[in-house]
């Protein structure tokens, strides 16, 4: 475990000093922060949501059912700020594929990779420590900036009843369960194209990919096809516990030494 | 003595192309042995084989006691080895480089090991700068004191003085011959002829098998007879066809103002011959051998490979 978190601080020494993972890291978290609180601002300040609380009858059913005894200005805005919620759970996947396929293929196209396999460091622990270095941001930056849109939430919109039915345990699940375990899977992801491709853009791309079932989820979600609640969320994070697990199974078997050292160029 | 490189009959095969074929070498402890050979020759491979990095095909090897194959960590743990490329993180200092390899070695007193290379390695000075500011002999340089961190009981160094200017060349040089001293074994990989020649006890020249394998004088001897040269102020044709008159002597020509004389025991017989030139009257000016370099050495069985492949 000491060598992985070694690894994991020299990630972090090395990588934070390359401006295109810098800028993932600190820009998007921003801009997850800032394009919502800014929407949700000029809708209070437009009137929108009071127009759609007055609309409240025509939302389907399925969906008023999700606001849990919220009045109908108050579902409205809920029903809102869900969908921007979606932002927190593409954050973690995006960020540790940046981090890990710039770890894994930088140490490619640096050669430093054949000296550090000629260390008593196992692929597992090796592989350990740069995860960590990918996830442990990740999950981070997501938490701080769910707290940050929570926090601007209750300025715009003045509203404690939105705040609990967000902090309800399906979305504290889905924050603080499932982004984690999304952090992994992009990570997981990232490290077995890493070991097939000598771009990290390529790499870094193709976990990012993973976001498309998240919008998918949110899709059928919107138009009332399932319906997201807590046991839905508790099997999906199950699932992709299974998924992680599988996963990173592959990434070690992929991770040998031998094909790396003869076939990377 | 304890052998502390054995390989038995290793070979390395990439499909259908075989990289190293059937490599037999012994390195006892102590020795500055050195692998030659062309580009692709299948050194790298060799090398990566020793640090258990990539697994022979056929064969079995050990490497100071342990076994490739099967005992990857502590071989791992008890060789150090220069890569082909210094391989350096360059957005961390050097002391923050040579600090986490430590880790990763476990070290056990990483600030004295890491003060103690940098020092005399020259490069204490810059020990907080970022690597990405060093010049590549620096990287090099910072490479070998990696190598060293462990204090392992093997090095293998592939290409060390490559990209050195001839100081900071010569600097490694000296610092290979110290760990020598220290009881260490080193295998070095190199095109630079005149440094094996000068640092290996004993060289393998090597194009995917063992072409030979010796000391360097020993090869010498081996493939070129020796010569003596006569330098006198006036060489004359007669002297050479009395000296012809010799059965010890297999050839002897005129050149200028010098006799090159073909013999097998130049330290027995030039005497006798000095004495004949004298007595015939020849004013020696001085005597010396011809002596092949290790380069001549290579590129005879470099090139007898080649010609014995392409008729094959």
């Amino acid at each position: 475990m000491n060598k992985s978190w070694q690894v994991t601080l020299k990630e972090w020494r090395e990588v934070f000093k390359n401006k295109m993972v810098l800028y993932v890291i600190v820009f998007m978290p921003i801009l997850f922060i800032l394009i919502p609180l800014i929407t949700l601002y000029q809708m209070s300040g437009s009137g929108a949501l009071s127009e759609m609380a007055g609309s409240a009858d025509q939302i389907p059913a399925e969906m008023v059912s999700m606001c849990e005894g919220l009045s109908g200005a108050a579902c409205a805005q809920y029903l809102v700020v869900i969908q921007f919620l979606l932002l927190f759970l593409i954050m973690p996947v995006m960020i540790p594929a940046t981090i890990a396929s710039y770890s894994i293929v930088g140490e490619k196209s640096t050669k430093t990779l054949e000296p550090l396999l000629a260390t008593p460091i196992t692929t597992i622990e090796l592989l350990l420590g740069k995860s960590m270095a990918a996830v442990i941001p990740a999950v981070t930056v997501t938490w701080i900036s769910f707290v940050a849109f929570i926090v601007g939430t209750i300025i715009i919109l003045g509203n404690t009843d939105l705040v609990t039915l967000i902090l309800s345990p399906m979305w504290l699940l889905l924050i603080f369960g499932v982004a984690p375990l999304l952090s992994v899977f992009g990570v997981s992801a990232a490290v077995m194209i890493s070991t097939r491709v000598n771009d990290p853009r390529v790499a870094e791309q193709i976990p990012s990919l993973v976001i498309i079932p998240l919008i998918g989820l949110f899709m059928a979600q919107t138009f009332g096809l399932i319906q997201m609640n807590l046991s839905v969320t508790i099997w999906i994070a199950l699932i992709l516990l299974v998924i992680d697990i599988v996963m990173l199974y592959i990434a070690t078997q992929l991770f040998q030494r031998e094909k790396i050292l003869t076939k990377w160029k | 003595m304890t052998e502390m490189i054995v390989t038995n009959n290793i070979s390395k095969k990439f499909g259908e192309l075989t990289a190293v074929d059937r490599l037999n070498i012994s390195i006892p402890q102590g020795e500055v042995f050195g692998l030659l050979g062309p580009n692709g020759a299948g050194k790298t491979t060799t090398l990566r084989m020793l640090t258990s990095l990539i697994a022979p095909t056929s064969g079995e090897a050990s490497v100071a006691g342990y076994k490739v194959g099967t005992d990857d960590y502590e071989i791992r743990k008890n060789v150090g080895i220069l890569t082909e490329s210094p391989g350096m993180y360059d957005r961390l200092s050097a002391e923050r480089n040579l600090a986490f390899f430590a880790s990763l070695y476990e070290v056990e007193d990483p600030d004295t090991q890491i003060k103690k290379y940098l020092q005399m390695l020259g490069l204490w000075q810059r020990r907080r700068e970022e690597v990405g500011t060093f010049s590549k002999g620096m990287k090099q340089k910072l490479a070998i004191a990696r190598a060293l961190l462990h204090e392992p009981r093997v090095l293998l160094l592939d290409e060390p003085t490559s990209g050195l200017d001839p100081v900071a060349a010569k600097m490694v040089r000296d610092f290979i011959s110290e760990l020598k001293e220290e009881g260490r074994t080193i295998m070095i990989c190199t095109h630079n002829l005149d440094e094996a020649d000068r640092l290996c006890d004993r060289v393998a020249v090597f194009q995917t098998e063992l072409l030979a394998l010796d000391t360097p004088a020993n090869l010498r001897r081996q493939l070129y007879e020796r010569s003596v040269v006569f330098h006198l102020s006036d060489a004359k044709e007669t002297y050479a066809e009395s000296i012809r008159k010799y059965d010890f002597v297999r050839s002897c020509q005129v050149l200028d103002n010098k006799l090159v004389i073909s013999l097998p025991d130049p330290e027995e017989r030039n005497p006798e011959l000095v004495n004949l030139l004298v007595k015939q009257g020849a004013e020696i000016q001085f005597i010396g051998e011809i002596r092949h370099s290790l380069e001549d050495v290579y590129l005879h069985l470099i090139n007898n490979n080649i010609k014995e492949e392409i008729n094959e």
